[in-house]
């Protein structure tokens, strides 16, 4: 392992691409986020109507959660330590001995028992991630990739968002690299990843992920006039919080992919990729444009009627565009 | 995107938080810009929020007129439902929806008390005394 360098926050979009690129980084392979979140293919779009969150059908625009800890591992070569405990106890006593060594750590945790997120931001969700670089006292010093600053958190409120029980509970979840790469063969990782990532998009088995997930929510959406209105309108609603307020730096991973396939461009000197980008930036563009769509119905009078078709057309308009950027890195064959 | 269209419009839910967002410059380079947030986000949160809140405030309505126990009120003040509570305490749905009976709540043991008490934050003792007003 190369040696020790000072800590450093920066502030990122996502909480687990934020925290492996700054991890990767500080143990000397500089890592972009946009780098972190393209390499590790976890780009994605799922609509899975049977699988509810809160009542609300699932909507993800990115792999499971661990999904780009996982894909960093296959892609990089990267050597991730991962522990999960059977009790609280141990889990604390196991994180203060890895700080005590001077680690930096990864950590799984649940938003809505860390008092540092505003209170309207916190919601059930287990599946956090932030790095934990130090304690003094009784207080836990964290970077947050999602924040701007550092934070500090209580041990006792730590332990609680480390120990919640439920849906992707995190059992205490700790991580840290034990082998990094000297460096990364771009030319050869890049376009693999890339092809792999837009034929999953294109052409997924099952009508519910990739470019099908798509277009089978924008079928869903047109429908919404035949469900009880105040769930249309939530449904809606919930559509565009996982788009924009999941920590996505906007429009569901779109942008952070469009400036990934911009730096493997420049990495690469590669035209193709930056064309491909600039059509990537587009599409994030329209989802941001069915945002706005989406939040406009939501805000109608009661009696005034929603047009749930044009909505429903808007989305699948911009599936088209989004096939369109998957068809280009598979035609310009990368691999 | 372009950076000067990212939003600033300091929302409320970002409680003077920044997100970052990724977003051209004028000649097309990405880079991180810190925003304040954008309205049509604040509308999505607060929907949802808001949804939670009526659900909290519904139900100490019931706890009040004696149709529900405290810990349905609970609940949805730490924006749960029963899938959420369920799965947090390991009690199955019908047990815990038993429990919503406030005959059925108040002869509850200790034991099974601190276990919703630790799923939702509080202590027993808590968990059996409503707060003021909601």
């Amino acid at each position: 392992m190369t040696k020790q360098v000072p800590f450093q926050h920066k502030h990122f979009a996502h909480c687990e691409s934020g925290v492996m690129s700054l991890m990767i980084s500080h143990h000397g392979l500089p890592l972009s986020e946009a780098m972190a979140f393209g390499l590790s293919g976890a780009l994605l779009f799922a609509y899975i109507p049977f699988l509810k969150l809160g009542g609300m059908p699932l909507v993800t625009y990115r792999t499971r959660p661990k999904g780009i800890i996982k894909g960093l591992q296959q892609n990089l070569g990267i050597k991730m330590q991962m522990h999960t405990f059977s009790s609280p106890q141990k889990g604390m006593d196991m994180l203060d001995t890895l700080l005590a060594q001077g680690k930096i750590i990864g950590a799984q945790s649940s938003v809505f028992w860390l008092p540092y997120f505003p209170p309207e931001m916190r919601f059930h969700f287990n599946a956090h991630n932030l790095i934990i670089y130090g304690k003094e006292d009784r207080q836990y010093l964290i970077s947050d990739p999602v924040f701007e600053t550092r934070q500090r958190c209580e041990a006792k409120d730590l332990e609680k968002a480390r120990f919640v029980k439920g849906m992707m509970a995190p059992k205490g979840l700790l991580y840290y690299p034990h082998h990094i790469p000297k460096h990364i063969d771009f030319p050869v990782i890049i376009p693999k990843v890339i092809y792999k990532n837009a034929k999953a998009m294109l052409k997924t088995p099952v009508p519910i992920a990739g470019i099908r997930g798509i277009r089978s929510l924008a079928k869903s959406i047109g429908r919404l006039d035949q469900k009880d209105p105040r769930w249309a309108r939530l449904f809606l609603g919930h559509i565009v919080r996982m788009q924009e307020e999941i920590g996505t730096g906007g429009a569901g991973f779109r942008f952070i992919y469009a400036s990934f396939l911009q730096e493997a461009a420049t990495l690469l000197d590669n035209k193709d990729l930056q064309k491909a980008s600039r059509m990537m930036t587009a599409v994030g563009d329209q989802w941001r444009e069915f945002a706005l769509l989406a939040v406009t119905a939501i805000r109608k009078k009661k009696d005034k009627p929603v047009d749930f078709a044009a909505i429903g057309e808007k989305v699948n308009s911009l599936a088209d565009a989004e096939a369109e950027v998957y068809q280009e890195l598979l035609d310009r064959n990368l691999a | 995107m372009e950076q000067n269209e990212v939003p600033q419009d300091n929302i409320r839910t970002y409680a003077n938080n920044k997100k970052a967002m990724y977003a051209t410059d004028s000649a097309g380079n990405y880079d991180v810009i810190a925003s304040s947030g954008w309205k049509i986000e604040e509308e999505a949160t607060m929907q949802a929020v808001q949804e939670l809140e009526r659900l909290a405030k519904d139900a100490y309505t019931k706890v009040g007129s004696g149709s529900k126990s405290p810990l349905f009120f609970y609940m949805y003040d730490r924006r749960m439902d029963l899938q959420v509570l369920s799965e947090s305490t390991g009690i199955y749905k019908w047990r815990i929806k038993r429990h919503f009976n406030p005959s059925v709540f108040w002869k509850l043991s200790s034991k099974m008390l601190d276990r919703y008490g630790n799923a939702l934050g509080m202590t027993a003792e808590e968990l059996c005394r409503m707060p003021e007003q909601k």
